[in-house]
């Protein structure tokens, strides 16, 4: 066998295939494998023996089965139609595939779009200039953009009308750029220069939002033990926030639970746009049955999706449920090629894997000089609830906030059960003088009221447990009764609810406000001596009902609740 | 190739070590293949390819290697990976781990085969599960409703009444209004236990409607792996091809997971978490991700994955990993087995993640949700009053703190608590909650709209 591209295998373990006789292939190029044509890519070379790990089930393959080198690391397209589809983790599309997923090589796509020039022959163009526009969606305009690594001058485009995602779009000097290019997943794409992050990325989620927010182009992590509500909180960032396009990356997790997100997604319509959320949404489902080694590639493949919207101007979402699982791959695949074990047999690599991973997020000035962003947010599954095993204790060290479900507020269905203990936001100290230019300026004095009066009343109920509530002192209880309120009338926030999934930061607001100010008159008239059991006596229901009282942008209701019971603190006096 | 060739056979064994064979000179050997070893005294084993490195070919044996001479063996590769018979004609048939039929009945010829490490579901394709199974017993089918598509681990400790609760709902329960069919398969049962499940299953594999799959403690340990996958693989096909509702019950699956565990184990990899090996969380997904609806299919899988958690622990690797991926959990207690409840239903610990989408008016009735909520919220309370009356004594409890308790009781012995061969309607189920609740003043019914309530507790009459 003479052909340098062509070898043989020699070993089959599971998804790792060793094979001998490929001499032009670089680490990471992919192959394919076999009769079926198993996708593959080169993860070691060593003596002129080459260790491959196999995104498909090897059952049956044997050895002196053929290799063949296909010239490129892994690589996804980019182009129009990644819009509301659903794909595995090697961006096959699933939505028109068979109901089992084998093998098969995805059918070509012959849907059509109406391509508009923007770029004309003979001029000079730059990596990142636009060639032309698709309105993909209602949402989104496609903007073609000259490919990071070509330039020169145009010399043939594609006319106006309508084309396939399998057509040429242009030529530039000799090179042939197409309507979709191929890009290697592991490598980050290209950016003129980092700018700070400091834009609030608006989840419509009141206890991130006014507690521990993060901005477009920041990095969160979302740890919790099973139950505790991470995959429904991570489902509502992605269906709520004010982000362009999302892609959510269901990575090792349910299937039942990627069919309730497909089924929802298409009903859904974005509150402030008023288009179809699925419109500009990404669906990457790589669920824990399917092959291990895709549910690998599968958060870089979502990351490469999420940079190639932004290069195009736009703020994207990566939202990777659930990195746990795929910290699990790496592990089983370093365990399968005698890789010695570092923490709980996680390879030693893990913590600069995990860094690089978030590292793809930022805010960024593209290559043609607008503003986008990546975002990234990873849920992390920590074994037995954890939260000093490896990929939790690590991730927590390169991400700027921190939402740590608490079991103890899910068992009190308390949702969404980020407690206020162990979670942080790099972000907030960033967001405040943004909130302030942009017509909130109690924005961080709230913040750090609310923080203060649930910290307070933390402390307080453990000591209440032990001598009763009774026994303290009344300005503490009005702190208990308060702290109470900010969790039950502001913090709970029902998924389910037609108008609390998503609530308008200046709800959100309203809603703390009502109950910091009713907060401030309990302590003004246990101050003047009104005594605590009267004022325990005032029915505050209606604070806790405000939420859920009138559409997601409403304020009135919190403010009447609020007039409501101050006014029967009145009498008090 | 010609598929119907006679398999070569190999007797280069190189090496016996534990369950894993080592044979020489193989060539066109497939990972995973099924293989079968003749030893010289015309007992066969079976096992598969774990792993091909060049002429060699590493087997796993379901049997073991106890009494194998390497020079005395025949070993023949079947050419695919393990498959299975597949249809209807395994209803009112009961087989061993290794699918052979063991009721002294013909043995299953002339049917389909299929791959028994079967092809995962397109994510794309799966419909939300949205319909109830109706189970017969009070403490699922009113709090923890079980619906089809979804996989619903029942959590337990050895001692406790597991398997027979599993019997009874394999036993009992039905997909109102469609074809149901169930596969029980056991796993590391013992003797006296596999008569019990026999018994109590035989009326409805009578009927043709249950298959059983039974591993028994004295059988080989790594035949246990089998076990699941030959059961879901005939589910499948009874399920998405020929339109059933299946219900697939699988006990214990803790015994399943130290197979994976001595087998990785005899493999040499490197162990986990309390030496459970790293791929545990993907092995597990594979089997408790074959379950679900498809869209333009008929019939659905549900699955009730029993497993026995050592110590009680639920951050226990096997209950922890479980938890990950089912759908919820039913979780069994000592402590409300001490007070004689059977099932032993611990309440406030258990979920049915599912249960929003498959109850509720159209599916079960109309009152069944709210109903449900107002119970799991009135138990919270009741258990903190529990924990009050430790501390302070029952006298400085309040009238309404009492009532409470005297609620609790209620609902833990008049609605969880009933028979083992009790196949209690719906209508009771609910019915009986409401008897429960009505111990409580109307003011604390505050997830129950008043219409509700009125139609259902009627106004005045307060139970003492």
């Amino acid at each position: 066998m003479s052909d340098p591209s062509t070898g043989t295998v020699v070993s089959v373990n599971g998804p790792v295939v060793d094979v001998e006789g490929l001499h032009d292939v670089a680490l990471a190029e992919l192959l394919d494998i076999g009769v079926d044509r198993l996708p593959a890519e080169a993860v070691t070379i060593r003596d002129g023996v080459l260790t491959a790990q196999v995104y498909a089930y090897t059952g049956g393959l044997s050895a002196g089965a053929t290799a063949h080198a296909l010239g490129r690391p892994l690589s996804v397209a980019l182009g129009p139609g990644l819009l509301g589809g659903v794909f595995d983790g090697t961006m096959r599309r699933l939505d028109k595939s068979a109901d089992f997923v084998g093998f098969e090589p995805a059918a070509r796509s012959d849907q059509t779009w109406n391509f508009t020039r923007r770029a004309t022959i003979g001029q000079q163009l730059r990596p990142g200039d636009v060639l032309g526009v698709i309105r993909e969606t209602a949402a989104i305009e496609h903007r073609l953009l000259v490919p990071p690594n070509v330039r020169g001058t145009l010399t043939w485009i594609a006319s106006d009308g309508p084309h396939t995602s399998e057509d040429r779009l242009a030529v530039i000097d000799d090179a042939e750029v197409g309507f979709s290019n191929f890009w290697p997943v592991r490598k980050p794409r290209p950016v003129r220069r980092r700018i700070p992050a400091s834009i609030p990325l608006v989840t419509g989620q009141r206890v991130l939002d006014l507690l521990y927010p993060i901005a477009k182009g920041s990095t969160a992590c979302v740890p919790g033990g099973f139950g505790t509500g991470k995959t429904m909180l991570l489902q509502q960032i992605a269906k709520w926030s004010d982000a362009d396009v999302i892609v959510y990356v269901g990575c090792g997790e349910r299937g039942n639970e990627m069919a309730d997100v497909l089924d929802e997604l298409p009903r859904l319509v974005d509150p402030r746009t008023g288009k179809a959320l699925m419109d500009r949404t990404i669906v990457i489902a790589n669920t824990s049955n399917m092959p291990v080694m895709a549910r690998e590639a599968s958060i870089y493949s979502g990351v490469t999706v999420a940079e190639y919207f932004r290069d195009m101007g736009y703020h994207a979402i990566v939202i990777a449920d659930s990195t746990s699982r795929w910290a699990e791959a790496l592990r089983e695949f370093a365990s399968r090629t005698g890789q010695l074990p570092a923490e709980e047999g996680y390879p030693a690599t893990l913590s600069s894997a995990l860094a690089a991973f978030y590292e793809r997020a930022g805010m960024v000035e593209t290559l043609n000089g607008h503003p986008g962003s990546v975002t990234v947010i990873g849920a992390v599954s920590p074994p037995g609830g954890d939260f000093t095993e490896p990929v939790t204790a690590h991730t927590r060290r390169f991400v700027r906030s921190l939402w740590s479900l608490d079991r103890d507020l899910a068992y009190a269905r308390h949702y969404p059960a980020v407690g206020w203990t162990d979670s942080f936001s790099r972000d907030a100290e960033r967001l405040g003088p943004w909130q302030v230019a942009h017509g909130d300026p109690a924005w961080s004095a709230r913040r750090d009221q609310a923080l203060a009066l649930l910290a307070e009343g933390d402390r307080l109920r453990s000591m209440a447990e032990l001598v009763g509530s009774s026994a303290l002192p009344d300005r503490e209880r009005v702190v208990l009764k308060s702290a109470e309120l900010v969790r039950t009338a502001v913090l709970q926030q029902s998924a389910l609810s037609p108008n609390d999934a998503y609530c308008a930061p200046a709800k959100q607001a309203a809603l703390m406000d009502s109950v910091l100010q009713v907060h401030q008159r309990c302590l003004d008239l246990v101050h003047t001596g009104v005594p605590m059991s009267l004022i325990e006596d005032v029915d505050m229901s209606t604070l806790s009902r405000a939420k859920d009282a009138g559409p997601s942008d409403d304020t009135t209701a919190a403010s009447k609740a609020r007039d409501g019971v101050i006014a029967q603190l009145e009498v008090l006096r | 190739m010609d598929l119907h060739a006679p398999p070569i056979e190999y007797s280069d064994v190189r090496s016996v070590e534990g369950p894993l064979l080592v044979v020489r000179g193989v060539t066109d050997v497939g990972w995973d293949e099924e293989v079968v070893v003749a030893l010289d005294s015309g007992e066969l084993r079976h096992g598969h390819v774990l792993e091909i490195d060049r002429d060699l070919a590493v087997v796993e044996l379901f049997e073991g290697g106890e009494g194998i001479k390497p020079d005395g063996v025949h070993v023949a590769f079947l050419g695919s990976p393990i498959r299975v018979p597949v249809g209807e004609a395994w209803l009112g048939r009961v087989a061993n781990g290794r699918g052979e039929v063991i009721d002294g009945g013909p043995p299953l010829i002339g049917m389909e085969t299929r791959s028994v490490a079967g092809r995962p579901i397109n994510p794309a394709r799966r419909e939300p599960p949205r319909d109830p199974i109706i189970t017969g017993v009070s403490a699922l089918d009113g709090l923890t409703t079980l619906v089809r598509g979804q996989k619903l681990p029942i959590f337990s400790i050895g001692g406790l009444p597991h398997l027979e609760l599993a019997v009874q709902v394999a036993a009992q329960a039905t997909a109102p209004g469609s074809s149901f069919r169930v596969i029980f398969a056991a796993m590391g049962i013992t003797n006296a236990d596999a008569d019990m499940v026999r018994d109590a299953l035989d009326e409805r594999a009578e009927r043709n409607e249950l298959a059983l799959f039974i591993n028994l403690a004295s059988d080989p340990v790594v035949e246990r792996i089998l076990v699941p996958q030959l059961a879901l693989t005939v589910a499948e096909n009874l399920a998405f091809d020929l339109g059933h509702h299946v219900l697939v019950v699988m006990c214990d699956m803790t015994s399943y997971c130290e197979a994976v565990r001595e087998a990785a184990s005899a493999r040499g990899e490197v162990p986990g978490r309390r030496g459970y090996p790293g791929h545990l969380y993907s092995d597990l997904a594979s089997l408790y991700e074959r379950c679900g609806r498809l869209r333009d299919r008929r019939g659905s899988i549900t699955q009730l994955p029993v497993l026995t958690m050592p110590g009680g622990d639920i951050t226990h690797p096997v209950a922890d990993l479980t938890g990950y991926i089912t759908e919820g959990q039913i979780v069994l207690s000592p402590a409300m087995q001490g007070r004689g409840i059977y099932p032993p239903f611990e309440a406030l610990s258990s979920l049915s993640r599912l249960m929003r989408n498959g109850a509720g008016e159209g599916r079960t009735r109309g009152d069944h949700l709210p109903l449900a909520a107002q119970v799991f919220a009135a138990l919270a309370r009741a258990r903190e009053v529990r924990e009050l009356e430790e501390m302070v004594g029952a006298d400085a409890l309040s009238e309404t703190d009492r009532r409470y308790l005297r609620f609790a009781t209620a609902v833990e012995e008049t609605v969880f608590g009933q028979r083992r061969d009790e196949r209690r309607e719906l209508d009771s189920t609910l019915d009986l909650a409401w008897q429960a609740l009505a111990k409580l003043p109307r003011r604390e019914l505050t997830m129950l709209p008043d219409a509700l309530i009125d139609n259902h507790i009627p106004r005045g009459v307060e139970v003492q």
